[in-house]
């Protein structure tokens, strides 16, 4: 049995070192541990996931649309676009930050502005979290992907040992407390 | 032992430094990219980006020819440019250890074409090796070099976006011993003249009868034994996969995939009541196993195209159980979602360019690069599109066949240095007309910032000479040569306009740094001044990503997380409310 992770946002938001540091814990606390990951012309803005599995033994990569235990939207509209790959009874948190893609720019498409009632509609209890607002409260913008992976955190039953060993590991010395404090921010959210 | 989570193209670096290798070359291309650029960070390889995949197989052929351990990697397409040194090299074959990576794509993340490299494997007759993981990725190429020097011939190693990009804990060992070329000359072998390429023709199909023997037996292809009810025939990742949605079936998974174990094949089939083979992108292994008499389902259930997920390989359980596959569908609230499509960045150079072709009734041939996002709407300023440097070339066919309108061919700095220069010669030598544009980054952009010989530094991060667009474009012989900086809206019109208007071709060097590379403002961050702004929405036209429009009625504004202050959108606007 493995604990499967969907991440999913927009190119560029840093959905890459999400899947790194929570697959770092994992690792930290003595599971298998795979990630899966795209790259390429996909990053240039465009919808981007990646996938995150542990457990006592991991065999493929990849999991399929409903097996995902918890997913981590850090755009709504990517969120719900990716709902159906949560399991019945998964967990999800979705980042409230809303990015405009172009085709709405342009006229061809519009952004729905009724997302908190789809999101509400979409996932039974979804923790919906303002990151980027409380990134900046903490002084970076760039520590929103970190806030989400602390709301993440409670359902993936990981020691906050093995999430600050992550994020030692992962960023640069200097970042580590600031990291942690966004983590922790996003745990109590 | 020290295990660290690695990707396929990270352990592949790993395996080939432990595996003693001596040089590496190679082309960028996603998804195979990142095994050199990691292998270069060792220091005691020596790695290089060389112009094209032909030239990096030539070189690593010579290489191993010397009795040095060789690697050279490239993406699925790669290896139509290096397939012509691959059929030769495969008679004469290599004393050091030759290992040729191709990353295939099945399901086209980003690549143009889902081509198989096994037929070039058995075009070729090299073997080919398929890893399913990081972990086999790190053991495999060290085998391979092994195999390639039992035999004698290049080793292809063929990956798949899944493998390459996956991450496994994986185990790291030592540094093994790299070995210094030392050439015994030996015209018999390494010169394939028509005298003696025909022994060596006899030579390759006497070492592929021994090949397959050898991978009856060989520790590479592995049986996972759960019933002997459904046996599934499989290779690579597919065979991970199916673990998982077929708890009940025993698999065959094959990692030295061609020349195909017959041996191996017929006795796991013999032990199971019912043979199904599964395999990502064509049936070259169930056709092969039918031709051994085995019954076997195939591509009846198995899709020809695309990726075989998990889910996918779900439905293909379904069928083979003779019931309609579940279809996970997205949640009805999702329905209508605006569409998410890659574009060019905010403040990306190329926009100049494709904004000002918005204004003339001309015809695009473009190529491979983040420009090829030049084909979407709102610029929607590329037409034609066929391969790296094919951006001159279509141009050249196109005009000379008569067609009315101006025709512009473009090319990015890195296909110009892998197949642009001939093209462009050729225009010259055959007198063609067209308005050829490299747009010219200082970078191959889109797999991630690569050098490449315009750029003055090695993959190793050397310091070298800079070769010059100028100054090729010149000793080609073309006479009109114009410079231009994208952001200048005006002037790229101008250049533009006297261009298509020549009598004589002319080569357009559009020039400014990737701004993903560089990182920085490139000038004050515009805001919408509401009381000025008209609402006609001609900023919105040059497509970037950094300008919304929220309410189709109201201003654009400017995502300040985004913009990088180009100052496209500020020359745009007649009224000033930028």
């Amino acid at each position: 049995m493995s604990t499967n992770v969907m991440l999913c946002g927009v190119g560029g938001q840093g959905i890459l070192f999400a899947a790194k540091v929570i697959a770092c814990a994992a690792e930290l606390s003595g599971y298998e541990v795979t990630t899966n990951e795209l790259h390429g012309m996909a990053q240039r803005g465009g919808s981007v996931t990646a996938q995150v599995r542990f457990g006592s033994e991991v065999h493929s990569p990849l999991f399929g649309e409903g097996d995902a235990d918890v997913l981590c939207g850090l755009e709504p509209v990517e969120g719900l676009r990716c709902a159906h790959w949560l399991r019945p009874g998964g967990h999800a948190a979705i980042s409230l930050q809303r990015l405009i893609p172009v085709t709405v720019s342009t006229g061809r498409a519009s952004y729905p502005s009724d997302l908190e009632e789809r999101l509400l509609r979409s996932f039974s209890s979804p923790k919906l979290l303002d990151c980027a607002g409380m990134a900046s409260k903490l002084g970076d913008l760039r520590l929103a992907n970190t806030v989400m992976v602390g709301a993440l955190s409670s359902w993936l039953g990981l020691p906050m040992s093995s999430w600050r060993g992550a994020f030692e590991r992962i960023v640069k010395s200097g970042l580590v407390e600031k990291n942690i404090a966004a983590f922790l921010a996003g745990q109590e959210a | 032992m020290e295990r660290r989570l690695l990707s396929g193209n990270e352990a592949l670096a790993q395996g080939a430094w432990e595996g003693g290798v001596r040089v590496a070359f190679g082309y960028p291309g996603t998804p195979s990219t990142e095994i050199l650029e990691n292998l270069a960070k060792y220091g005691d390889v020596y790695c290089e980006w060389s112009p094209n995949e032909k030239v990096a197989m030539e070189a690593a052929a010579g290489a191993s020819m010397g009795g040095a351990r060789s690697l050279v990697t490239m993406k699925l397409v790669g290896l139509n440019v290096a397939a012509d040194p691959l059929m030769t090299l495969s008679y004469i074959g290599v004393v050091g250890g030759m290992v040729i990576v191709v990353a295939d794509d099945p399901g086209q993340y980003s690549s143009q074409t889902e081509q198989d490299t096994r037929h070039y494997a058995r075009l070729a007759k090299v073997p080919v090796l398929e890893p399913a993981n990081a972990v086999e990725c790190l053991e495999f190429i060290k085998r391979g070099f092994e195999l390639s020097e039992e035999y004698g011939c290049p080793v292809i190693l063929r990956t798949t976006t899944c493998v390459s990009h996956s991450r496994f804990l994986c185990s790291l060992g030592e540094r093994g011993i790299a070995k210094d070329a030392n050439f015994e000359r030996n015209p018999s072998r390494f010169c394939p003249l028509p005298i003696w390429g025909r022994k060596l023709r006899r030579d390759v199909e006497d070492r592929m009868v021994r090949q397959s023997q050898a991978a009856d037996t060989s520790s590479l292809n592995k049986e996972y034994v759960r019933g002997t009810g459904l046996g599934i025939i499989t290779a690579s990742v597919c065979g991970l996969h199916c673990l998982d949605i077929f708890p009940e079936a025993s698999v065959l998974k094959l990692g030295w995939s061609w020349p195909f174990p017959d041996q191996l094949l017929k006795d796991f089939a013999s032990r199971m009541d019912r043979v199904v083979v599964i395999e990502e992108g064509d049936p070259i292994l169930e056709e092969h196993v039918k031709s051994l008499g085995i019954p076997c389902v195939g591509k009846e259930v198995v899709p020809r195209c695309g990726e075989l997920t998990p889910t996918v390989l779900r439905g293909v359980k379904a069928r083979l159980e003779g019931k309609e596959p579940e279809v996970v569908a997205p949640v009805a609230d999702a329905a209508d979602l605006p569409g998410r499509p890659p574009m060019l960045c905010a403040g990306c150079p190329h926009r100049g360019i494709f904004y000002g072709l918005t204004k003339y009734d001309v015809v695009v041939t473009g190529d491979i690069g983040c420009y090829s996002l030049g084909v979407f709407p709102p610029l929607s300023r590329t037409d034609a599109l066929l391969c790296m440097g094919g951006g001159f070339t279509l141009a050249h066919g196109l005009s000379q066949a008569g067609e009315k309108r101006p025709v512009v061919g473009i090319v990015g700095d890195s296909t110009f240095f892998h197949s642009g220069i001939t093209g462009l010669l050729n225009m010259v030598y055959n007198r063609g007309k067209a308005v050829l544009i490299v747009v010219d980054n200082r970078t191959t952009a889109m797999t991630g910032h690569q050098e490449h010989p315009g750029t003055g530094r090695t993959l190793m991060g050397e310091a070298t000479s800079e070769a010059s667009i100028e100054a090729i474009a010149s000793a080609c012989g073309v006479k009109r040569i114009k410079v231009v900086n994208p952001y200048d809206l005006a002037a790229v019109d101008r250049v533009l306009k006297e261009s298509l208007g020549a009598e004589e071709m002319t080569l357009v060097i559009s020039r400014a740094p990737c701004v993903l590379k560089e990182r920085r403002l490139l000038g004050e961050k515009p805001v919408v001044d509401e009381s000025k702004c008209k609402r006609c929405k001609a900023c919105l036209k040059l497509g970037c990503p950094a300008l919304e429009l929220k309410d189709s009625a109201g201003c654009p504004s400017v995502n300040s997380a985004l913009c990088v202050g180009c100052g496209m959108c500020v020359q745009t606007c007649k009224f000033g409310a930028l």
